[in-house]
């Protein structure tokens, strides 16, 4: 899944750093970032944990945060939103619709 | 289409229409004036333009054949008789009655329209509504694309930023499905003490005309669906669209539809273009008795008089803006209405052709605006009828198949330039020329350079397209291009390059009454100098000048600028003082210095005219009371800097030839008079 959304946006021109989990992803936030991908389904730090996180840190306002849920999932896409997720792609998707959506975001 | 454009067109014909009766009902009592005929004709002509443009194509066939007829009255084909007369009175009224229907009030009864139209045909003794298919065929075309227009409100939740969404990123996402017109809401936004940066305050008024599905259009939202407050309805007069959205979302069309009534019948008013015009006027008398005062206060020496005095020139200031800005517009209206014409008469024409827009946010006083529709509504059908060709011969010719129009507009000092530009064909001079000397334009043994020749194409009934279309080809089109930068003192220059199309610069006066101005002093003298035009002042020290070695250059922060000694030039004689000062201002040519004594500072302006007289003294565009009663003149920059670069040109050339008299004035506003040297000799009385 990571390398897929890697390739496709590494294809269409973004540079792209990726994390194991949302604990590495933390840590990895240093850098000037324009849109956060996350999983809602990680160890260590899942993406809600994530994406609180994200949201708590003063340097990262205003961050766009993509969360990747599943049909099942319609209780933690709610939560991920209330945590301060700005939009969400369903599982499986094509790469398109992942295109779409972090244009619609960033631009 | 939106309703301010149907609105623009309904009061711009219902003028029409009133010309139309009035040169009618002369014409009654005159029989054989053609000019009488001729106004008839071209109200009727401009009818017919706008309501193809506008997509009031009912009234436009409708109007063609009142033209066909009273072409043949211009040319003489045709008496003018009193049932003439009477039908196209009649007529007048049955396209007030399709306004009407346009506008929601009435129908129009089409019965009636086809009765007029065969009587008039009758009358005339013509066949067949011959031109009026095309019109005719385009509605059935236009009934085929299916672009709906869709009314949306968006207001996003005031954390939507922090969150991530970028609303204006949404609305480029919206401008992607079809044409997106913007206004913003700002009603919400707070004073900004109490303001959160981080907060959306801003809503957004939108309408989108597009084929996509309403459920496309929600989609864009989908990420802040709940945490925005969207409407979305269908614009009224689509019966098709409105059903679709209204069951799925009753209560919140209606709900919207009351809103957009409530609000607009309080957000503005109407006040007659007079009643500003008057207010414009007294705010230039009070600024004038507001310079006196500050004069006399100032010598006083009072401080209570002196914190009035100051008082009123900043209430003074403020009015003047507030006054002025009622009546300027950007003039991205009137672009973007052309947007419609270039595509409609591109597939009518079978061309294709893109029109390109520059500097719509250029605002200009409405009133010029207004009276600017008419030209480049003429002069865009001329370049699309007559300029650009159709893609193969574009494509034999090396040039990309679709035709690039574009419109622009830029302010260059105290004047709005507005240029209307195409890569078509260009002029044929010798076309031109063999047109003018056929229509007894010329004299078959004049010499004319190029610009003169090209004046021509202005005059009334000249016309090099051999056959009459829909579009333009009778030949008025131009000559009202003329009427109209003539009424607005405007001047207009034409080039072209045979091959590479013809630019068509409309230089107008920014009439407005009052502006900021920059007073400067030259010996005894004062002049004013567009603030808007200004861009810094410095020291000519003596050093500059010595290292220029005797070149009239200065050094402005690394920049060489070249400058014009403005007692010398103006041959004032005033003596050198020591200490010299040199305003860098933006023209055409680039930034160029303007040397003076003393700049004094800021100045309220109102522009006085200097009167018939001097119609022709280009560098001056004005004059203005100063507080102490003397007249200062308003200096134009950018002729200043034309002048002096073309007299160092002839200085250069040992005097370049002058053109031989071409036995025919090309009127003093088509301004292709080369400067002359005794133009810079200025007397002040």
């Amino acid at each position: 899944m990571r390398q897929m959304v890697r390739f496709t946006l590494s294809e269409e021109g973004y540079s792209v750093i990726e994390a194991a989990d949302g604990k590495e992803a933390l840590a990895k936030l240093a850098a000037p970032l324009h849109l956060v991908i996350t999983d809602l389904n990680m160890p260590n730090l899942d993406g809600i944990g994530l994406i609180r996180s994200i949201r708590a840190n003063a340097a990262c306002k205003g961050i766009p945060i993509i969360m990747l849920t599943t049909e099942s999932q319609e209780a933690r896409k709610q939560e991920g939103r209330s945590a301060g997720a700005t939009g969400w792609i369903v599982k499986p998707f094509t790469r398109q619709q992942l295109v779409a959506v972090v244009k619609r975001l960033i631009g | 289409m939106s309703d301010q454009f149907r609105q623009a067109f309904d009061e711009e014909a219902r003028e029409l229409l009133g010309e139309l009766e009035a040169a009618l009902l002369e014409l009654d009592q005159n029989r054989e004036d053609t000019e009488i005929v001729g106004r008839a004709f071209r109200a009727l002509h401009t009818i017919k333009g706008s309501g193809s443009m506008f997509g009031f194509d009912n009234i436009a066939a409708f109007t063609h054949d009142l033209e066909t007829v009273f072409d043949r009255l211009r040319s003489g084909q045709l008496a003018a008789s009193s049932e003439l007369i009477n039908l196209t009175l009649s007529a007048g009224d049955q396209i007030r009655c399709m306004l009407d229907e346009a506008s929601g009030r009435g129908q129009a009864d089409a019965q009636r329209s086809a009765a007029i139209l065969a009587e008039l045909r009758l009358l005339a003794g013509m066949a067949e509504p011959g031109g009026a298919t095309p019109v005719q065929d385009r509605v059935k075309a236009a009934e085929v694309g299916v672009a709906r227009q869709w009314r949306i409100h968006f207001r996003p939740g005031a954390d939507v930023v922090l969150n991530g969404t970028n609303p204006l990123l949404l609305l480029r996402e919206l401008g992607d499905l079809g044409r997106l017109e913007v206004a913003l809401d700002a009603s919400a936004i707070p004073p900004l003490r109490e303001m959160d940066p981080e907060r959306c305050y801003a809503a957004w008024d939108l309408t989108l005309t597009t084929t996509a599905a309403p459920e496309a259009i929600r989609d864009v939202f989908i990420f802040i669906e709940d945490n925005c407050d969207l409407e979305i309805e269908p614009v009224s007069g689509q019966p098709v669209a409105a059903r679709a959205s209204d069951e799925r979302q009753p209560g919140l069309a209606r709900s919207a539809a009351a809103r957009v009534s409530g609000s607009g019948a309080a957000s503005s008013i109407r006040v007659s273009a007079e009643k500003l015009d008057q207010l414009v006027n007294l705010v230039g008398e009070l600024v004038t008795v507001q310079a006196r005062l500050s004069e006399i206060s100032a010598r006083s020496g009072d401080p209570d008089i002196l914190a009035v005095s100051e008082e009123i020139d900043r209430l003074t200031g403020e009015l003047r803006e507030n006054s002025m800005s009622v009546r300027m517009l950007p003039l991205r209206g009137t672009f973007e209405r052309f947007r419609r014409l270039v595509h409609d008469l591109g597939r009518e024409l079978h061309k294709q052709v893109e029109l390109a827009v520059e500097g719509a946010e250029t605002e200009l006083d409405k009133t010029v605006i207004d009276q600017l529709n008419d030209p480049l509504i003429h002069l865009i059908r001329n370049s699309m009828d007559h300029g650009v060709e159709t893609a193969e011969e574009r494509r034999a010719a090396g040039k990309p198949a679709t035709a690039t129009i574009r419109l622009s507009a830029l302010h260059s000092g105290a004047q709005v330039l507005i240029r209307v530009s195409d890569d078509g064909r260009g002029l044929d001079a010798q076309a031109v020329r063999a047109r003018a000397i056929e229509r007894g334009l010329i004299d078959p043994t004049a010499q004319l350079a190029e610009p003169e020749l090209f004046a021509l194409i202005l005059e009334p009934g000249f016309s090099t397209a051999r056959e009459v279309t829909d579009v333009s080809g009778r030949g008025v089109g131009m000559d009202v291009v003329r009427r109209n930068v003539d009424a607005l003192r405007g001047s207009l220059d034409i080039a072209s390059k045979p091959g590479e199309g013809m630019t068509v610069t409309l230089r107008l006066p920014l009439t407005l009454a009052i502006i900021d101005g920059l007073l400067v002093r030259i010996g005894e003298m004062h002049f004013i100098l567009p603030l808007a035009a200004s861009l810094e002042c410095v020291e000519l020290t003596a050093q500059d000048i010595e290292s220029a070695h005797g070149n009239r250059i200065a050094m402005v922060r690394g920049e060489t600028i070249p400058y014009i000694r403005l007692s010398e030039y103006l041959r004032l004689g005033t003596p050198r003082p020591e200490r010299e000062q040199i305003m860098v201002m933006e023209t055409e040519a680039g930034h160029h210095g303007l040397v003076v004594d003393e700049v004094l500072g800021n100045h309220q302006t109102v522009i006085k005219n200097l009167g018939r007289l001097y119609r022709h003294v280009q560098t001056v565009s004005g004059a203005t009371i100063l507080g102490n009663g003397t007249v200062a003149l308003i200096l134009d920059p950018h002729r200043l800097v034309q002048g002096a670069i073309q007299a160092a040109q002839d200085r250069k050339g040992g005097g370049r030839q002058q053109r031989p008299p071409s036995g025919r004035n090309t009127h003093g506003t088509v301004g292709f008079n080369a400067f002359t040297r005794k133009e810079n000799s200025i007397h002040v009385i």
